[in-house]
């Protein structure tokens, strides 16, 4: 180092904490500035200007206010042009429809919506296609610049005048909550500026921190920032289907004859009620063999913190609260740790802890005899869920377990092509419904570790004719040649498209 | 031998209940046209259940059809319907007397012949709801060839005997005593009625646990979650299987000697005691007669 830039001690002495007088002073820290009193002030002081790329977390799921305050204000104000890059939208987006008309918003980047936005989306509502990622994917995009963000507006049930914000609430019992920031903590660490909207400013330090101060530049209180019904609910309760007990039960056996579930493994659950149900089978086959997890990694549920209370889970990594129970044992609980979707499923980044995974539990909307798994678009080919970390987990799995009916009603799940292909078969590697089990024939040592274990098999094929025989075969859905969505996979490279469905077929 | 421990109801206007039927691992089906389903559904049962047994596979378990009682008028028009799906057995409600039936069964017999399926193919089982049907059970049970069991309907039964279901099952003693003691007397097996609080595990295992004492045959079931502690109940102690299995090797043993008298630890073999074993070792879904039968020659 350049010795020379080192400043002489009598030049700093009269800088930092000291006063000019030499006493110290309890409350200097002062006004940080960064509290405003409006939505509005916030856009004015972040710059943001046409042709921006706005970003947004869900960890408030269908309960959230903060999208719509937002775009609502922008809009009054006359930007137009934005991307909006959300880690994923529900239900509740619906008047970003207005917003798309109007040309404030003109493209969408997500993990997936629901709802009307989506419906409209899928009947080329846009005339750029929504790019689709995985949370790994969008992660990884975000920090490696291919997916800039000028300003995030993150949601936090509490943040302190400096700006540390947290999915929970220290100072005060029952506010609203969602647990882990994990998704919003990427945007944060990455944006040029971030702006953080809470109900409850708390005092300094508000730590642990979900976001630390130095990544927030400026804070905006507000009365609402969701409805606490949306945001989350209770414990996730168990199932009583017994369709889906079966399903768990098979997918449990298959799992503990898999190899992976052993003294000390890794797991991920989905907060569907088979994955749910698979976790209680495991359960009772831990405590009676006495094996425990090292850790659970994900969406956690009430489920996974209760067996970590037991001491059958060494540590929850929790990227995303799933339940009150879940964020209430996320604020009280050192070993349940906050982490970001970098740290969660980032693809450039050795570490990323699906990589850890012994096995994960999934669900599908639809499966294909390649064992090509969809779980974005329904079988009308309307878009209709959320990629999530299904890619991520399947990669990084030893074992990807899907788990699924035969057929949803009269829908199959099971059939020769996906609609949309999301995770492709090459990681998925076993298919578990209550009518059997088929395992990836390229898994060939989990299908001789099943054969000697007395699990009965059967192949994917035979369990599309067998949908097929129940349900019939549904005609072919009709599209256009326009590309409405284009999905990504978890390296950022595109892996399939949506197009526009054509109604005139109807 | 038949295990017939479990046998689910599924109303049969119920078509993602029919569809999943098959993967529970109950004994019998039992598609439902008459009480679970409303007069205004009678038709789209019917059809659904015919449909149902043509085109699904339920595999080994066997498939049994409630129809309306024939005096409703909705009965004979199951059966033209179900007879041609071919089910293992049509289940006749309201079983009154032997003439019941017997009328039942004639109805069948001109549908088989109708529709060129081996006259016989159909089996019956008769349920019985009545003071007066429990008292002709011996009759009933009797009646035809084609019967493979009779079953107890308490619903009926107890509002028959002014009276109401009971957790200890008091009020239902004698019926089951009747039932079942006609029902073996012709050979047949004895089903009991059903336990409708789902939620209350321990009770069902209570019921059914008595029911198995009694020498039952099986229970009908109406949710899922019932088949795994009825069959658990159902399942022979380890202690009575290995004994089991000595009774048959001994017989086996004085077989190959060319003796008809078999003796275990100094003690001569019984006949009863020998179809005992027998029905303990099938029970448990294990060959009676050893493992060289099974393999292929």
């Amino acid at each position: 180092m350049d010795i020379s830039k080192i400043r002489h001690i009598d030049d700093i002495a009269q800088n930092g904490p000291f006063l000019p007088d030499g006493t110290k002073q309890k409350g200097n820290m002062g006004d940080s500035g960064k509290m405003l009193e409006s939505i509005h002030d916030a856009i004015v002081a972040t710059g943001l200007k046409d042709g921006m790329t706005i970003s947004f977390h869900h960890h408030f799921r269908n309960g959230d206010y903060i999208v719509n305050m937002v775009l609502d204000e922008i809009a009054k104000m006359g930007i137009k042009n934005l991307t909006v890059a959300a880690s994923s939208l529900a239900s509740c987006h619906a008047p970003m429809i207005e917003h798309i008309k109007n040309g404030v918003v003109t493209h969408i980047e997500t993990s997936g919506m629901r709802g009307e936005l989506a419906e409209q989306i899928s009947r080329g509502l846009m005339d750029f296609p929504v790019v689709f990622r995985s949370h790994g994917g969008r992660a990884a995009a975000i920090a490696r610049g291919e997916l800039h963000i000028d300003v995030a507006f993150l949601g936090a049930p509490s943040c302190d005048p400096l700006g540390n914000a947290n999915g929970y609430n220290r100072d005060e019992e029952g506010a609203t909550m969602c647990g882990s920031l994990g998704y919003a903590k990427v945007d944060a660490e990455y944006a040029d500026k971030v702006v953080i909207i809470t109900d409850h400013v708390v005092p300094y330090p508000n730590t642990p921190f979900g976001i630390p101060a130095v990544q927030v530049d400026y804070i905006v209180p507000v009365e609402n920032i969701g409805d606490p019904a949306g945001i989350m609910s209770g414990a996730t309760r168990f199932t009583k289907n017994p369709k889906e007990l079966l399903i768990a039960k098979a997918a449990a056996e298959v799992i503990m004859n898999s190899g992976y579930f052993y003294d000390g493994f890794a797991m991920q659950m989905g907060s569907g009620g088979a994955s749910l149900a698979t976790v209680r089978f495991l359960r009772e086959r831990m405590e009676q063999e006495n094996i425990h997890a090292h850790f659970a990694l994900g969406g956690i549920t009430g489920q996974i913190v209760e067996m970590h209370e037991e001491g059958l889970i060494d540590k929850i990594l929790d990227v995303q609260s799933f339940d009150l129970q879940a964020a209430q044992s996320l604020k009280d609980n050192r070993f349940h740790a906050q982490i970001d979707g970098c740290f969660y499923a980032g693809y450039d980044d050795n570490g990323a802890a699906v990589n850890a995974l012994d096995f994960v539990v999934l669900s599908a909307l639809e499966i294909d005899t390649d064992f090509n798994v969809n779980v974005l678009t329904g079988s009308d080919g309307v878009i209709r869920g959320a990629i999530g970390g299904h890619p991520d987990t399947a990669a990084g799995a030893g074992l990807s377990v899907v788990v699924g009916p035969l057929t949803r009603g009269r829908i199959p799940t099971v059939v020769k092509e996906v609609n949309t292909v999301v995770t492709p078969g090459s990681i998925v590697d076993v298919f578990v419904t209550e009518q059997g089990i088929a395992v990836n024939p390229r898994r060939q040592d989990i299908i001789e570790k099943m054969e000697a274990a007395g699990i009965e098999l059967t192949d994917i094929e035979t369990l599309r004719e067998k949908a097929e025989k129940i349900v019939g075969k549904p005609d072919p859905i009709k599209h256009l040649d326009r590309v409405v969505g284009v999905v990504l996979y978890r390296d950022n490279t595109v892996i399939d498209q949506i197009k526009q469905i054509d109604e005139s077929a109807l | 031998m038949r295990l017939r421990r479990s046998m689910m109801f599924v109303p049969g206007n119920n078509p993602g209940m029919i569809k999943d039927a098959g993967i529970f691992g109950a004994d019998c089906i039992m598609f439902d046209l008459e009480d679970s389903v409303a007069m205004t559904e009678k038709d789209t049962a019917r059809f659904l259940v015919y449909n149902a047994l043509t085109t699904l596979d339920y595999g080994n378990i066997e498939k049994v059809v409630r129809i309306n009682d024939l005096s409703s008028g909705l009965g004979i028009e199951d059966l033209e319907a179900i007879v041609r799906a071919k089910p293992d057995v049509i289940r006749l409600p309201k079983t009154e007397n032997a003439q019941d039936v017997i009328d039942c069964e004639a109805e069948i017999e001109r549908i088989e012949r109708e529709a060129g399926i081996p006259v016989g193919t159909t089996g019956m089982m008769a349920a019985i709801e009545t003071a007066g049907g429990v008292l002709n059970a011996y009759e009933i049970a009797h009646s035809s060839k084609r019967l493979i069991g009779i079953a107890l309907g308490a619903e009926d039964y107890v509002t028959d005997l002014k009276t109401t279901r009971s957790d200890d099952g008091t009020e239902l003693f004698f019926a089951r005593g009747m039932i079942l003691n006609a029902a073996r007397s012709a050979g047949i097996d004895a089903l009991d009625t059903v336990y409708s609080d789902v939620n209350n595990e321990e009770g069902f295992i209570r019921e059914a646990t008595m029911i198995k004492k009694m020498g039952f045959s099986g229970k009908s079931i109406i949710n899922p979650r019932q088949i795994a502690p009825l069959h658990e109940i159902f399942m022979p102690r380890e202690k009575d299987l290995i004994k089991a299995r000595a009774v048959m090797e001994a017989i086996r043993e004085a077989n190959e000697r060319g003796s008809g008298v078999a003796s275990l630890n100094g003690k001569m073999i019984d006949r009863p005691v020998v179809i005992r074993a027998r029905y303990l070792l099938e029970l448990a879904g294990e060959n009676p007669d050893g493992e060289e039968e099974t393999q292929e020659v």
